[in-house]
């Protein structure tokens, strides 16, 4: 066995198996972030609400996605007669296949040689393109196809409807959430995420009494902050945003004709979008995984960091959805148009001069 | 076949292919798919070409952005199948007169494509020479700031015409 992993981890192969292990970790890892995600979503609005959500299968309930998964793959897989059948399987697999690829270019943590296990350290990341903060965007507005496209073939009118309302909510928003990117990418002056979080490393105003705050990218571009969060809700089609499955007007929206598994895999692609949002935030304001402090690498390193933001963020979703009330259509359209883009536009504009004059 | 020969005839393929779908299509939604499906084989071709910067905005622009507006508008008119024998019988472009000038003008194209072909040379060097410049997004600015500037700016204007044309067209007329 030991012999194995020798062969497996020196030259030519060491590539390779390092490859193989960071894709099977980001894989694994969103898989199993949607489930936690899915018990989370529902604990956190139990305590909101006054209420014990699930506690029957397992401690606390923590069994719950398991029995929920078991039961999407049992359930029985249900297609209008009068929908397109190829596009309305096609549907749920280009969201969730978006959603997965999405992650490729985010980094994680420091380069780390998994406890000695490999000779080099490697990044964890699973691709670093030179062009990363783009990839994200470009890949980010491929998974309105999904929506669209459940919402058209499913031959329904509120499908049709939910597919509709998406489409224009991700091509609004996706112009202040691009806005927001080419900021910090000015103000950072690289477009790949890992020298956009090397660059947050230390602390402003070193050595004087304010030293203790972390060189994040948040702190001077907070209104950057403001609007990417928003777009962000507003991309992933999270409550107060979530016109396009708004319950009391749409039905479920562009899944209401979706069963089974086809149903599970909208669902986790909504999951995993969430998560990749919040990674991108963490990366791009709030410096990765450098923390206030160092953590050892015999504790695990900087990704520990970078879990504890991610958590973070993922919890003020959770938190927005059940404190927020759905906003009107009307407001979504003027908010983002006239509010968000606007302030976008101000900020850019700000930033680059800020770094062509004072060299910020 | 090298790796990268292998990559190329697979994304060439699936270009070709996905752009011959978006007219063999019958149905509208199907061709702008096979058209995205394009696109993505040619953002792949510019990876190749070492020039992932330019396939992302690639993507970004035409996949992302302008089709999403055409899949927006052939849903939103449903757009019938084509019938194929109505077609035949009743479109101006079967009649003979157009399909004798759209002939000659095919042949053309083909024996031109194919003099350029003969008159072209360099095709077997590489391309990671010439792509350094294009590969890095600082350069590119660059050269789009200084020596194509005139042209950058026209292209602008020409968008912002475009919209304010727009705009304008679509306005509800007040009477």
């Amino acid at each position: 066995m030991s012999s194995l992993i020798t062969t497996l981890t020196s030259p030519p192969y060491d590539g390779y198996i390092a490859y193989g292990i960071i894709v099977s970790i980001v894989f694994m890892g969103l898989q199993l972030m949607a489930a936690v995600m899915v018990y989370a979503e529902r604990k956190v609005a139990a305590f909101m609400q006054q209420r014990y959500g699930p506690y029957l299968v397992g401690p606390k309930g923590l069994f719950q996605p398991i029995a929920d998964i078991v039961k999407l793959f049992f359930k029985e897989e249900l297609r209008p007669k009068a929908a397109d059948a190829f596009l309305f399987s096609l549907a749920p697999i280009i969201s969730v296949a978006a959603a997965y690829l999405a992650f490729a270019p985010i980094p994680f943590g420091a380069p780390t040689t998994f406890f000695g296990l490999l000779d080099e350290p490697m990044p964890l990341q699973v691709s670093d393109v030179n062009v990363a903060v783009l990839v994200i965007f470009a890949v980010a507005s491929m998974g309105v196809y999904g929506i669209v496209l459940a919402g058209w073939a499913s031959n329904s009118k509120y499908s049709l409807l939910g597919g509709l309302r998406s489409s224009a909510q991700m091509i609004s928003y996706e112009l202040a959430y691009g806005m927001a990117l080419a900021t910090v990418v000015m103000y950072a002056n690289s477009l790949s995420l890992r020298e956009i979080v090397d660059a947050q490393r230390g602390y402003f105003f070193e050595g004087t009494a304010f030293g203790f705050i972390p060189h994040w990218y948040i702190f001077p571009q907070f209104i950057g902050f403001f609007v990417f969060a928003c777009a962000g809700v507003a991309e992933t089609n999270r409550a107060p945003f979530d016109f396009p499955e708004a319950e009391q007007e749409l039905v479920a929206g562009y899944h209401t004709e979706y069963s089974s598994m086809r149903f599970a895999m909208f669902f986790m692609a909504e999951y995993i979008n969430m998560v990749t949002v919040s990674a991108v935030a963490t990366d791009l304001y709030l410096g990765g995984w450098h923390g206030p402090f160092n953590i050892p690498a015999e504790l695990g390193g900087g990704w520990i960091w970078f879990v504890i933001k991610l958590a973070f963020l993922l919890f003020v979703y959770l938190w927005l959805r059940w404190t927020l009330p759905r906003f009107r259509y009307d407001q979504l359209m003027s908010f983002g148009w006239k509010v968000l883009l606007p302030m976008a536009t101000v900020n850019l504009i700000l930033t680059a001069a800020g770094v062509l004059y004072f060299g910020l | 076949m090298g790796s990268d020969a292998l990559l190329f005839y697979t994304f060439a393929a699936i270009t070709v292919i996905g752009a011959l779908l978006v007219v063999i299509q019958k149905n509208p939604v199907y061709s702008v798919l096979s058209i995205i499906a394009a696109f993505f084989g040619l953002a792949g071709l510019y990876v190749l070409l070492e020039a992932p910067f330019v396939a992302v905005v690639q993507i970004i622009i035409y996949a992302g952005a302008i089709m999403v507006l055409f899949l927006f508008v052939v849903m939103l008119l449903n757009v019938p199948r084509e019938d194929a024998a109505e077609w035949d019988r009743s479109h101006p472009l079967y009649r003979p007169m157009a399909v004798r000038i759209g002939a000659v003008l095919a042949i053309l194209l083909a024996l031109e494509l194919g003099w350029a072909l003969s008159l072209t040379t360099g095709l077997g060097v590489g391309v990671a020479e010439g792509a350094d410049a294009m590969s890095s997004v600082q350069k590119l600015g660059e050269v789009l700031f200084t020596k194509y500037m005139f042209a950058f700016e026209v292209t602008s204007i020409l968008i912002i015409v475009a919209m304010v044309g727009a705009v304008v067209l679509a306005r509800k007329r007040e009477e």
